[in-house]
């Protein structure tokens, strides 16, 4: 077994260009595989990030006549238990109004919150760029496509006309850029107490949440409805309202295992063959081995382990290669901006695996060459010369 | 004295659909301590002989033994370690491991049976080289060693387990008359000195005559066995 190791090493090493070679290509393998798969969970993470990242995951709301949850205290309190995986949780009233500028009117959608509750979702401080966040009842922030048609200021007062015809003047103390052209343009974001009495709901019209496994959230929405107590509540999470998304980013994922496997066979093919190269290579040595005396399995070994240390280097190689890719790419592929045009995720786990996979491949890959080995008899090489 | 070497009915037929029947019938014994050769036309069937004695080749029929123990049904990890202990082979070409050094090949027996190298098995080595006049390229890689170099570590390295017998298949085929002396000396050597017992397949009618036993081999049989007198 030592002497297998032995030997396997000192064969490496006297063939140092061809080792240089094989290790070359299967680290070039590996490189290619942190790489795509790299780009791809970036890719999808970022697409997640900003679909769902700054909304609400898990959404109660009433199917009642009025639409409000009445009791909402206990109903944020029963989601809020009901499982270790929700991050962020706030109550909220919604409803339509309309404001008057220039000669135009605009719909908007009056959103209240919890303030600091509703921040923790959708970001608003981080996003904020004019201004500062409403402190008191009546005061409220929009979005900048808004404030830009309406020609809105910070501390200018607008007036809400409502469906009830009735009209209510805030006073805009911040202007936010979420990136979304649907909430820039129509939000105009409050406490509940503003938007209650704007709206004249008593409750509130939904519970939204975030959760820490975006893609658990369904699973997460029924432990929620399982413990919530209220009648006529109905909970849905972001999955099912955006199953066209869901199924994008799966084939996604899919054709990117796809990639992997045919780089993963194209590596495994690669070394058997050179592996297999380099047994008739070695035949000679390995009939003299055998007429000295060692035994099959040890002259088997011979190539396993060199397999073994080939796809180790070729590993370590490709772990290095893949993530100076990783690095020139965020480096030198700029947008404007200065922000990558893709953003890379880096996944320690899923870069050890490539590596493992590659070790992996590459005993495989010596096991048809250490079957030559074990048939070969030395007679052969001994008549032959 | 006691058959080292016994070879009993054995016919060696080669191919399968197109049969070559190179051995007859062969009926042989070796004893211990003798130095025998064996000399023969090309294609007599010398070299399919000695490799069946040497287990390296298998009989069609026939029975082999070494050391009074049948080998011809042995598996092949029994007949490694047979290989590996109580017989040297030195080949017409050196075959010596090309990646290793000429000590590294001489203690290669050794370490196939026993990794770890002990002192004396360390230094027996170096006698063996010394023996052999290698002490100065040891450390050598075979490929940087002249033919006759080779040949003599190869010598070297088929006594590291102290075998009980040595096939030489032409060990001096492709050496000058003077190194062949030399290697012949060195062989007669080890002979008187480890009570090795040798069995060499030559050409070379002179080195024949000094040995202790000449067994002429044609088309496949035993067609003359002389022994000197004084040594039987
Ligand atoms: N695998 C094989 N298939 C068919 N015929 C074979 C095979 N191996 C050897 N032979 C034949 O067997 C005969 C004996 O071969 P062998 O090598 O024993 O001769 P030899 O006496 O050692 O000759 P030389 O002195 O040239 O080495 C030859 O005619 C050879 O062609
Ligand atoms: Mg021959």
């Amino acid at each position: 077994m030592r002497l297998a190791f032995s030997i396997a090493l000192r064969f490496l090493k006297s063939g140092k260009g061809q080792t240089i070679l094989i290790a070359l290509g299967i680290s070039v393998g590996v490189a290619v595989q942190i790489f795509i798969g790299s780009l791809i969970q970036g890719l999808q993470i970022s697409l997640i990030n900003t679909t769902i990242g700054s909304s609400s995951h898990i959404t109660i709301t009433s199917e009642n006549d009025s639409k409000t949850i009445k009791n909402w205290e206990r109903t944020m309190y029963e989601s809020a238990i009901s499982s270790p995986n929700i991050t962020y949780i706030s109550p909220s009233i919604d409803g339509p109004a309309s404001i008057n500028y220039d000669n135009e009117s605009a719909s908007v959608l009056i959103r209240g919150f919890l303030l600091e509750d509703g921040d923790k979702i959708y970001k608003f401080k981080d996003n904020l760029y004019e201004g500062r966040f409403p402190a008191k009842t009546g005061e409220a922030m929009i979005g900048k496509d808004l404030a830009i048609k309406s020609n809105t200021r910070v501390d200018d007062d607008i007036s809400l006309i409502t469906t009830s015809g009735r009209v209510y003047r805030i006073k805009i103390t911040g202007l936010f850029d979420l990136g979304v052209s649907s909430v820039n343009d129509s939000w105009i974001v409050t406490d509940l107490e503003t938007a209650g009495d704007i709206l004249s709901i008593d409750g509130i019209s939904s519970v939204e949440m975030q959760v820490d496994e975006v893609f658990a959230a369904d699973s997460i929405a029924k432990d929620v409805q399982y413990t919530v107590s209220g009648e006529d509540l109905k909970v849905d999470n972001w999955k099912d309202l955006n199953a066209s998304l869901l199924s994008g980013l799966n084939g996604q994922s899919v054709s990117s295992y796809m990639i992997q496997v045919f780089v993963l066979v194209s590596v495994l093919l690669g070394i058997s063959s050179v592996l297999a190269i380099s047994v008739v290579q070695r035949s000679k040595q390995i009939g003299i081995l055998k007429a000295m005396g060692i035994k099959d399995k040890d002259a088997s070994l011979i190539f396993v382990f060199q397999g073994l240390m080939l796809g180790v280097l070729g590993a370590i190689l490709g772990v290095g290669l893949g993530i100076g890719l990783l690095k020139m790419f965020t480096t030198f592929a700029l947008n404007p901006d200065g922000k990558p045009v893709v953003p890379i995720y880096l996944n320690g786990g899923f870069v050890g695996l490539s590596g493992l996979f590659a070790v992996l491949t590459s005993s495989i890959a010596s096991l048809i060459p250490a079957r030559i080995t074990s048939r070969l008899n030395p007679i052969e090489v001994i008549k032959n010369g | 004295m006691g058959n080292i070497v016994e070879l009993k009915n054995i016919n060696k037929i080669f191919g399968e659909k197109i049969q070559t029947q190179v051995l007859f019938d062969i009926n042989i014994a070796f004893e211990e301590n003798t130095f025998n050769s064996i000399i023969g036309e090309s294609g007599s069937g010398k070299s399919t002989m000695l490799n069946i004695m040497g287990t390296l080749d298998k009989p069609t029929s026939g029975e082999v033994y070494i050391g009074g123990k049948r080998t011809d049904t042995l598996n092949k990890e029994d007949l490694a370690v047979l290989r590996n202990q109580i017989i040297g082979f030195i080949f017409q070409f050196h075959y010596l491991l090309p990646e290793f050094t000429a000590k590294e090949n001489v203690l290669m027996p050794y370490r196939i049976k026993n990794y770890k190298v002990p002192k004396e098995i360390d230094q027996w080595a170096d006698e063996l080289l010394n023996f052999v006049g290698l002490s100065k390229v040891a450390n050598n890689k075979a490929t940087n060693m002249s033919g006759g170099q080779q040949q003599r570590a190869a010598i070297a390295r088929a006594l590291i387990n102290k075998p009980r017998i040595i096939l030489a298949d032409e060990p001096t085929g492709n050496l000058d008359s003077e190194t062949t002396e030399n290697v012949y000396s060195i062989l007669r050597n080890i002979n008187a000195d480890f009570n090795t017992t040798f069995i060499i397949i030559t050409h070379d009618q002179r080195i024949a005559e000094k040995t202790d036993r000449i067994v002429e081999v044609k088309d496949g049989k035993i067609n003359l066995d002389v022994r000197k007198a004084e040594k039987y």
